[in-house]
């Protein structure tokens, strides 16, 4: 009777696969949903979600979006897991284009990175010229900055400016590499009262007690991407779809909503569109 | 004050998005736990009511599953189902299907375990008396189903509270794609992400009173078994 187990076992396992295949068998015709993958600024800022019901309304197509940092947005891409990256990494964007992922890369809009920290600046980061500068004063100040840590956009970005003033900061007592989402990173910020770079968008629509102390200088300057990947890689990618969405977005609809977006809530606009 | 009625506000008011996602959660648990169910307690039981060669291994290796944490069974899942992995071309990432999936691979072991521990303190005891009847082999698995059916209900009830409470696992493979793949956890992480506590905690409550509707429902049915 003992030699039955192993075929009961068999038996059950693949009525269970059966089962679960049943499960998946609810497919939407592919070519009418986009798989796009941005990085969190544009989905926690809340645009996307605005954006969203317009051009599916206007086009047809559904949207499927996920977000995480840059990296791990691109990485999807690379993956053949996204149709179209809307990303704002122009090191980690080039990379990928050379490797041959890339069908179109149309960068859209941009907004700034801003410099926030505690209220009574103790770093005297307010009023400095560039971005260097105030990463400069941080620095010789000692004063807690908290890093993304987390290969995104805005941790690029970062790592950028250290670059440019030849300063390493990994491993100082002032200086926190979290590996955190830039929501996580400005609560751990608020709490910490520390510094640390952000996208604006973000910044705004985050609650917190944190105050932006510097804003707007030439070295701030954060520019986001669509790229369409490419169907030479992935034979399924929707390319089709990823074009709609970067013509859509060129539209004068779609200009004026992402230019009037926030204004409202913040009384300025969260992100600017490129000419 | 304002927490109750923002939690009002979420459950009756006018946004459908909340009762969308309590929709996918429950889907998505549901689901979960039937198929953990299907293949953990008849699994179980195999495992608890006899004695084999190898008895001993198979106990250590659902043991050693029953501590996979959520996110090593998300990665698993990611890579099978990603385009560029085996599955790729059933295009389940970032759905329903694929949270199912990543769930069942994490409470599966959690069912034939504990299900195996029940029926095997009992299992010399009942397997002599269904001898001693002339019930043999396989056909013993339908006395066990049956014999130990009420707490059954409680180790499938467990099996649920894992698969509603899990965030780690369907954040990788499901995405939090809203309308779609966002499920109360991945919501309150998010809203966790965006400084928003108070929508945050809302929506965790509200979990809790879902869960704790679903508790009472199952233990009345439990109650009923029992009185049969």
């Amino acid at each position: 009777m003992k030699s039955n187990n192993p075929r009961n076992i068999l038996i059950l396992t693949v009525i269970s696969i059966l089962l679960l295949s049943a499960v998946g068998c609810a497919q939407e015709p592919v070519n009418k949903v986009i798989r796009m993958s941005t990085t969190t600024s544009v989905n926690d800022s809340g645009l996307m979600a605005y954006l969203q019901p317009e051009f599916e309304k206007a086009t047809g197509y559904t949207l499927e979006i996920t977000s995480a940092g840059t990296g791990a947005a691109i990485e999807k891409g690379r993956m053949g897991d996204a149709d179209i990256l809307l990303v704002h990494s122009k090191s980690a964007e080039e990379e990928f284009i050379a490797e041959g992922f890339e069908e179109v890369r149309v960068p859209f809009m941009y907004n700034f990175f801003v410099i926030v920290g505690p209220a009574d600046d103790p770093a005297g980061v307010a009023g400095s010229a560039t971005a260097a500068e105030a990463f400069q004063k941080i620095a010789d100040t000692g004063s807690l900055f908290i890093s993304r840590g987390d290969d995104s956009g805005t941790n690029n970005k970062e790592n950028a400016i250290w670059k440019s003033i030849e300063r390493d900061p990994a491993g100082q007592t002032w200086y926190e590499s979290v590996g955190q989402g830039m929501g996580q990173t400005l609560t751990i910020a608020n709490e910490k009262q520390a510094y640390t770079l952000s996208d604006k968008a973000t910044f705004l629509a985050h609650d917190n007690s944190l105050v932006m102390h510097l804003e707007e200088t030439d070295d701030m300057k954060n520019t986001y991407s669509m790229i369409i990947v490419s169907a030479k890689r992935f034979a399924e990618s929707n390319v089709e779809g990823a074009q709609a969405f970067v013509d859509w977005i060129k539209t004068e609809q779609a200009r004026k909503m992402i230019a009037e977006y926030g204004v409202a809530e913040y009384g300025e606009p969260l992100f600017f569109n490129l000419d | 004050m304002e927490l109750i009625n923002s939690i009002f506000e979420l459950l009756f008011g006018t946004d459908p998005e909340l009762r969308q996602i309590i929709a996918v959660t429950l889907r998505m648990s549901l689901f979960s736990t039937l198929f953990s169910s299907l293949i953990g307690i008849p699994a179980g039981v195999l495992l608890g009511a006899n004695d084999f060669r190898g008895k001993p291994f198979l106990t250590r290796l659902v043991n050693t599953l029953l501590g996979l944490p959520p996110v090593v069974a998300g990665l698993l899942v990611l890579l099978l189902l990603s385009r560029s992995g085996p599955l790729g071309s059933f295009r389940l990432l970032y759905t329903v299907e694929a949270m199912v999936i990543a769930q069942v691979l994490l409470i599966t072991p959690f069912i034939s375990a504990m299900t195996a521990n029940l029926v095997g303190v009992n299992a010399k005891v009942i397997n002599e008396t269904l001898v001693g009847v002339g019930i043999h082999g396989p056909k013993r698995l339908k006395y066990f189903l049956l014999d130990f059916r009420v707490p059954f209900i409680s180790i499938i009830l467990a099996g649920f509270g894992r698969s509603i409470a899990e965030v780690g696992a369907v954040q990788m493979v499901g995405g939090n794609v809203q309308f779609k793949t966002r499920v109360m956890t991945t919501a309150i992480m998010m809203q966790t992400n965006m400084g928003r506590f108070d929508f945050a905690i809302a929506l965790g409550v509200t979990l809790l009173l879902i869960s704790f509707l679903v508790n009472s429902i199952v233990n009345r049915i439990q109650k009923a078994v029992s009185d049969d």
